[in-house]
């Protein structure tokens, strides 16, 4: 028997489809509207916030305290001017970025082992969750100590913050994979490796990710506190310096340099969550529109 | 239940492919004890359709999960080929209402992960995807993930990636259970098509009596839990049959109405269980 015979129709099925990207269309529609007006109305918040700051600056309150926004862009133009900021970025951001890199690695390697091993996460369990328990900030002096307080004391710090975060993650995403999905794999005849590339990971990865978007804050938080403790380069040690000079324009300006590190990373982040996770956006673009 | 384990055992021994033997499984919960099923003798022969139909909960799932090796039996023995089924049975392929696609591959990425750790060439490999969407109508589909496709066409993914890999053994478990009834007949019609030209074993579970009747070489029928069998039925339909006309043929009927008289007390049973 053919499909013609008993008038075989995916049509339908087509159609379903096609009025769900109608759907879409509309609802992406909407959405970029939205966005439109939030963008507005936050302009709007920022520029009264400055205003109101500028005014406010050597009239209500003394200009050593706030300094005033005028003072800091002109601090912060000079910086650009000399490019004096490009290199303490450069260096803050190399140090946020291989701790970073070097802690999510490690995080994502044992996560997914002990994930896949419930016997060594059980021995291990406890010996992890003291030194998670740990506030890291701790650690500074004694990896001083061993290393120094050049850039890759402040790298192994900041790797040593990311690590915990990342592994958590990864441990819970490979604990949470679906154990039918595995199961169906083996049933393919699949090994642990092509298991662990096509089920495991992918799986895992959206945790993996949550755990890097809270390690992006805290890879800026070890490198700018390693800075703080021992350093003459870096925002961090801007920081300090424009502090010791009591120069508050400085300080003011130091910290938006350091937000529009943070800005970037994150941007960076979300942009290789979007590239690594097609299938993510198409679930996205869904939401609403069922 | 004395005459509970009828003539199903040894029914056709020439070329039996799955047995089950005195298997009970018990599973232990936290708070208490459940058994699933209790002392299942069942053969089936290679080629064979046989539907297991009972009340939700009678444990059909449970026997499919221990013929593909996922589960032990607490006590008794299922043998595939005449060898004890010992860990994962990699001559059976599953497939569960829930179609258990891989989210983050897209239509042509989930139809292919079989042939990938079969470990064929690309080429070899596209092929065969494209002459499987073209069996399952998905053309068109090629690049959607599972999230933007239909139920149905979710559906149609999860068996071409069944064929795609090819077992002796389909295990199915209510496959069709969430599909509007046109779409269910097409997917009934081309696995009948399937198992009869490729010489499938099936062991399908189904609370659908019609489907029952309409699929099977043989029909079991289990007791609510703990599931044994109540009886086992040949189907009288020849085995190339016409789904769409079956309604008209009164050996149908009547088959469907016999499976209805022998389910209907035990849904009553299950009823006053679970009130």
């Amino acid at each position: 028997m053919t499909n013609a015979e008993i008038g075989y129709a995916p049509a339908s099925d087509e159609k379903v489809a096609e009025d769900r990207k109608r759907r879409m269309d509309k609802a992406r529609q909407a959405r970029t509207r939205e966005r439109v007006k939030l963008n507005l109305i936050r302009l709007l918040m920022i520029g009264g916030f400055f205003a109101l700051w500028e005014f406010a600056s050597g009239r209500l309150i003394a200009p050593f305290f706030i300094s005033a926004p005028s003072a800091i862009f002109r601090r912060l133009g000079g910086w650009i001017w000399s490019g004096d900021i490009f290199y303490h970025m450069g260096i803050t951001a190399t140090e946020a970025c291989a701790g970073l890199l070097l802690g999510s690695v490690f995080g994502i390697v044992v996560g997914t082992i002990l994930g896949r091993r419930p016997f060594l996460a059980r021995l291990l369990d406890p010996i992890i969750t003291t030194f998670y328990s740990l506030p890291k900030v701790a650690l500074a002096p004694l990896f001083i100590l061993w290393i120094g307080i050049g850039m890759d004391m402040k790298i192994t710090f900041t790797a040593a913050i990311v690590f915990f975060l990342v592994f958590l993650n990864t441990y819970t995403g490979v604990r949470n994979v679906s154990r039918e999905l595995i199961s169906i794999l083996y049933l393919m005849g699949a090994n642990e490796m092509q298991v662990l590339r096509r089920v495991v990971l992918p799986s895992a990865i959206t945790w993996v990710f949550a755990g890097l978007r809270i390690s992006v804050p805290y890879s800026l938080i070890g490198a700018i506190v390693g800075e703080l403790m021992a350093s003459n380069k870096g925002l961090g040690a801007l920081l300090v310096r424009a502090q010791g000079e009591f120069d508050t324009a400085g300080v003011f300006a130091a910290l938006v340099a350091i937000m529009v590190l943070a800005v970037i990373f994150n941007t960076a982040v979300r942009l290789l969550e979007r590239r690594l996770m097609p299938w993510k956006s198409a679930e996205q673009e869904l939401e609403g529109a069922v | 239940m004395v005459s509970a384990q009828p003539a199903g055992f040894g029914h056709d021994t020439r070329h039996e492919l799955i047995r089950f033997e005195n298997v009970s499984k018990t599973f232990e919960l936290s708070d208490r004890t459940v058994r699933a099923v209790e002392n299942v003798n069942l053969s089936v022969a290679r080629g064979e359709f046989v539907v297991l139909v009972g009340p939700s909960g009678c444990g059909k799932s449970t026997l499919l999960n221990m013929a593909a090796g996922l589960f032990h039996p607490t006590s008794g023995e299922v043998y595939y080929n005449g060898s004890l089924v010992d860990g994962y049975n990699l001559k059976t392929g599953y497939m569960t209402q829930n179609d258990h696609l891989l989210p983050w591959r897209d239509v042509v990425g989930n139809i292919s992960t079989p042939l990938e750790i079969r470990g064929l060439a690309r080429g070899t490999r596209e092929a065969r995807v494209e002459q499987l969407i073209d069996l399952v109508g998905l053309q068109g589909f090629e690049r959607s993930y599972p999230s933007q496709l239909s139920g149905g066409m979710r559906k149609r993914t999860a068996l071409a990636r069944l064929l795609a890999y090819d077992p002796e053994t389909l295990l199915l478990d209510e496959p069709f259970a969430a599909l509007d009834a046109q779409l269910r007949l097409n997917m009934q019609i081309e696995l009948l098509r399937i198992s009869r030209s490729l010489n499938k074993t099936i062991l399908f579970v189904t609370h659908d009596l019609d489907e029952a009747v309409a699929l099977s070489d043989r029909s079991v029928v289990f007791s609510p839990r703990p599931g044994h069998i109540r009886h086992i039925a040949d189907t009288p339909l020849p085995r190339d049959r016409n789904l769409t006309t079956l309604r008209h043929d009164p050996l149908y009927t009547r088959m469907t109405a016999e499976l209805w008289d022998l389910i209907m007390p035990t849904l009553q049973e299950t009823r006053g269980e679970a009130s």
